[in-house]
């Protein structure tokens, strides 16, 4: 039902107003007076041995006030990784050092070595061009199999090798999964990359530190989706300054993906340099820079093995993945080919037996951690083609083979063979919305109107699942997480009745200013305009996790409403006072506190007035203000589902792949604001597009990135995706928040690449050409092309 | 250095620059203008899109000292003179044609450039002008939308 406010409304965003005026305020919007500005000289080959640094020219240039080396920061710590996984023996993974600036040796291009902080960024490049920097090369650690032989090179002197951790899911069932194997009717394999993607979110990364000699604080404004974070990890593991006197500011980023939940070298020099050089700093990333400094996403390489019984059900599910974790770990980087990818190997299908084995993998490439989606993307794309596949071999319809292996409502709470409980879904009623949406039963007559035109017609669909409103704090406490993934809210009504809420969580498109006022104007009756809410500065929200993993409005919301409660309840006995009534008599409705059954009253206002002037109040029994906060830790993941449909054509002349239409049905339990959750969805739809047509980070065996600009990498433009159709009208609330709500903002990501390259299979096998089982993506015109040629 | 002098947003402006000055830094810098933003530095993302004398210009890519007496307009001058959103810029909300905001500006100054010179676009014109524009957060569709919307059409899409 379609509501003109609260929650279910389709609320205009208030942020759009700034954003539409030139008036945002991004980081690098910011400058201090007195500010000086920094340029880092990177190494330019992938793995070397430092020899010697000389900055004497470069220090005698003009402007220039300081130069940093690895030396100047020998008593810090180093950037931390925030999530230990203990391998299948035992055994904790290796874990080295990362420091911020590269100290004895340079393990990727665009490691940062030398810093140079200047009156001017222009003195500050021209300096850093100054200096000298020899290194001895040493081979470089490319192909992440080959790094793992007894004599390769080692990304780490000081580990035993770059192998970082072999992990297997779950151990105990390995025996049984090959037994099951064994004795199976039928068994599709299928070798798979999932291609190593760049986030690119278009504002590139600022870090702008300064340092108050009078209180002996610090103040660091950075692109960041969790300032809370960064302050711990920062302040406590890197730089050793107290949470009391480290203020971190995200003001309003463009755009994350997962890029900016890290805590990046570039933040602790400027902060350190700050206090050094005793005058604000200020980095702002090229995107050159970018490109070589933000943590990659993806980069697997698995063999996928599926048995199935002769009527097409699932039996067993084997998985063998080389993840690259780069040259260093980044902050989450470890969790991502586990925990978050692991777990949801079961899909939407009631497979009994599932054994994953991971082995991470140290290269001469810059840090690859969570992207969009993080890791169920790549249990998506495994799970999906192999059933496609599968389906093929067979001869069994790909959405029967689905339909067949489905995990039925009434089975819910399911719980699955690694380890997660489902709460709630229901994947046939989204396969049936999306084969409705896309007028499947007319595909035929599309095809063959395609062929008529000399173009292969293909269709192909993927189901997913994914965990998100990430995490029960104890139990990925015992899965190696190194900190707590509740969120918190402080709801601060004012005296007149405006409210102010403060939220762990933070907005960096994803509307939350909009979003959240409406969730709280829903609960207690008032205009949404009534309604503020602040995030992104740890000088005035409680300690809160961040937003990722499509947790804001699942862990933050929930947060929000708990402290809404409280107040409420608080409320509550105010008004009880001011109608001389009992507690239990009173109502709220339509921001109005009434006596049930009676015509007495008293608005919002007039109760929040009554507690910050407190003069008839009972001032004996409650205290005056109103003000609550509330952590929220949520007890299960939420899994959000959902089916996609990709049509597409292929030009048999050149293998160009067109998308012609992509339907998406997905069940978000409640929704709060639709307009929003259906421009999430789009946005992922693009990014998950674009993985599968265009996307690529290429690194040549020298470890030299060659796509380091956006003349190089594909990013999808307008005229490479179609209009989407999207539909959520399948839902089934989650049943352990307080909104019912699963989270929206990866799906899109996770969906649609088995979507697309099942439909170009399809596209082919169609067209004759029944040898090409699978391509690896990005399905570029001259991967397709080639395929068909043989 | 050198002394330029230009309009920006209908306000005459004198400012001292160095050779090397591209507008973008003039107007972010020397202005205060931060509506303007930079995305790349191959001249690719768009985001930087202003007008000059009226036509698009990614403002990256050319020198301050080249705009002696030119007129250019940004994000900033887009609104209606009673400070409302324009036709454009109410489109844009609307349709929800914008998440994060960073190519925001460079994505209306690019549409109000396109629909000056063809007020009824096809859906496939505005996706072709959108080539120099990136962006990461809509994929597009809303942002085809809202422009097909502030030229008076209406995208028809099932579904919805």
């Amino acid at each position: 039902m379609a509501r003109d406010f609260g929650i279910g409304a389709s609320s205009k965003r208030r942020e759009d107003v700034r954003f539409l005026t030139g008036k945002g305020r991004y980081t690098d919007d910011f400058n201090r007076p007195g500010q000086t500005h920094v340029a880092f000289l990177r190494s330019q080959v992938a793995h070397g041995r430092i020899l010697s640094i000389n900055t004497a020219a470069a220090e005698a240039m003009p402007g220039v006030l300081q130069v940093f080396t690895a030396a100047d920061f020998a008593d810090a710590g180093g950037l931390p990784c925030g999530w230990q996984v203990t391998d299948r023996f035992g055994n904790v993974m290796q874990e080295p050092k990362h420091p911020v600036l590269a100290d004895g040796k340079v393990r990727h291009v665009g490691e940062p070595i030398v810093a140079v902080v200047a009156e001017t960024l222009d003195q500050a490049r021209d300096a850093a061009e100054a200096i000298e920097v020899e290194i001895e090369e040493l081979p470089a650690v490319m192909d992440m199999r080959a790094a793992l032989a007894e004599d390769a090179p080692k990304v780490h002197d000081d580990l035993t090798s770059n192998l970082c951790f072999d992990w297997g899911f779950v151990e105990e069932n390995k025996a049984k999964v090959g037994e099951a194997f064994a004795r199976a009717h039928h068994v599709t394999t299928l070798d798979l990359i999932n291609n190593r993607l760049v986030p690119n979110p278009m504002e590139p990364r600022v870090a702008l530190a300064e340092y108050d000699a009078a209180g002996d604080s610090y103040t660091l404004y950075t692109t960041s989706q969790n300032p809370h974070v960064i302050r711990l990890l920062m302040g406590a593991f890197v730089l050793n300054i107290p949470e009391h006197r480290l203020r971190v500011v995200a003001p309003d980023v463009g755009g994350g993906f997962g890029a900016k939940i890290y805590h990046y070298a570039e933040e602790a020099f400027c902060t350190r340099a700050a206090q050094m050089v005793g005058r604000p700093v200020k980095w702002t990333s090229t995107r050159a820079e970018a490109f070589m400094s933000d943590a990659h996403g993806r980069d697997h390489v698995t063999r996928i093995e599926l048995a199935l019984d002769e009527n097409g059900k699932f039996l067993a599910l084997r998985t063998d993945t080389l993840a690259n974790m780069g040259a260093y770990l980044s902050t989450f980087a470890p969790a991502v080919p586990t925990w978050l990818h692991g777990t949801l190997m079961a899909g939407n299908y009631t497979t009994p037996l599932i054994y994953v084995n991971v082995k991470a993998i140290f290269t001469n490439t810059v840090p690859v951690d969570a992207y969009r989606g993080a890791g169920r993307p790549e249990a998506t794309y495994q799970l999906e083609r192999v059933i496609d596949k599968a389906a093929r071999e067979m001869g069994i319809d790909p959405i029967e083979l689905r339909r067949r292996n489905f995990i039925q409502p009434e089975q819910f709470p399911y719980q699955t063979p690694v380890a997660v409980v489902y709460d709630t879904g229901n994947y046939q009623a989204t396969m049936d919305r999306v084969v409705e949406m896309t007028d499947y039963h007319n595909f035929e007559a599309r095809r063959a109107e395609s062929a008529a035109r000399g173009k292969l017609r293909g269709f192909g669909i993927a189901h997913y699942i994914e965990a998100c409103g990430i995490a029960p704090s104890n139990l990925v406490g015992q899965l190696g997480a190194r900190a707590g993934l509740y969120e918190s809210a402080t709801v601060r009504v004012n005296a007149t009745g405006s409210i102010t809420v403060f939220t762990g969580s933070h907005s960096h498109g994803q509307g939350h200013e909009t979003t959240f006022a409406q969730v709280v104007a829903d609960m207690i009756g008032i205009p949404e305009s009534q309604i503020e809410i602040a995030h992104g500065d740890t000088a005035n929200t409680p300690m809160g996790m961040g937003t990722y993993g499509s947790r804001s409005i699942a862990v933050g919301g929930s947060a929000m409403v708990k402290a809404t409660n409280k107040i409420i309840a608080k409320a509550k006995k105010i008004a009880a006072h001011l109608l001389e009534a009992s507690e239990g008599d009173i109502e709220l409705k339509d921001g109005k506190f009434s006596v049930a059954g009676t015509d007495r009253s008293v608005d919002w206002s007039g109760v929040t007035l009554a507690a910050y002037v407190p003069h008839n109040y009972p001032l004996e029994d409650l205290e005056p203000g109103l003000e609550e906060t509330a952590f929220y830790d949520p007890s299960n993941f939420t899994y959000p589902s959902g089916a996609y449909a990709c049509e597409v054509e292929v030009d048999p002349d050149t293998g160009k792949v067109e998308i012609l239409s992509f339907a998406a049905a997905d069940d978000f339990g409640n929704v709060i604001n639709p307009m929003i959750v259906e421009g999430q969805v789009h946005g992922g739809l693009a990014q998950g597009i674009g993985q599968a047509l265009l996307e690529v980070a290429v690194y040549d065996d020298e470890g030299q990135l060659l796509t380091g600009s956006y003349m190089d990498y594909a990013m999808p433009r307008a005229d490479d995706l179609p209009m989407y159709q999207v539909d959520h009208s399948c839902q089934t609330p989650c049943t352990h928040n307080p909104l019912g709500v699963k989270g929206c903002g990866e799906a899109g990501a996770i969906g649609s690449p088995p979507a697309v390259v099942n439909a170009v299979i399809d596209a082919l096998q169609r067209g004759g050409h029944d040898h090409v089982t699978h391509l690896d993506m990005p399905l570029t015109p001259s991967r397709v092309w080639a395929a068909m040629q043989r | 250095m050198s002394k330029v002098t230009l309009t920006v947003n209908g306000r005459t402006v004198t400012r001292e620059i160095e050779g090397r000055t591209l507008l973008v830094q003039l107007l972010r810098e020397g202005l205060g203008l931060t509506g303007t933003h930079v995305g790349c530095d191959t001249s690719q993302c768009g985001a930087c899109l202003v007008h000059v004398n009226g036509q698009a210009v990614k403002s990256c890519s050319i020198f301050a000292a080249e705009l002696e007496g030119a007129e250019v307009r940004t994000i900033e001058g887009m609104a209606n003179r009673d400070g409302s959103l324009s036709v454009i810029q109410q489109a844009f909300q609307d349709c929800h044609g914008l998440q994060c905001g960073f190519c925001t500006p460079g994505m209306v100054m690019s549409a109000a450039a396109l629909l000056q010179d063809n007020p009824r676009p096809t859906e496939a014109e505005v996706r072709h002008h959108l080539e120099g524009n990136l962006c990461r957060c809509t994929g597009y569709h809303n942002i085809v939308k809202a422009i097909m919307a502030a030229s008076g059409q209406d995208v028809a899409m099932a579904a919805e």
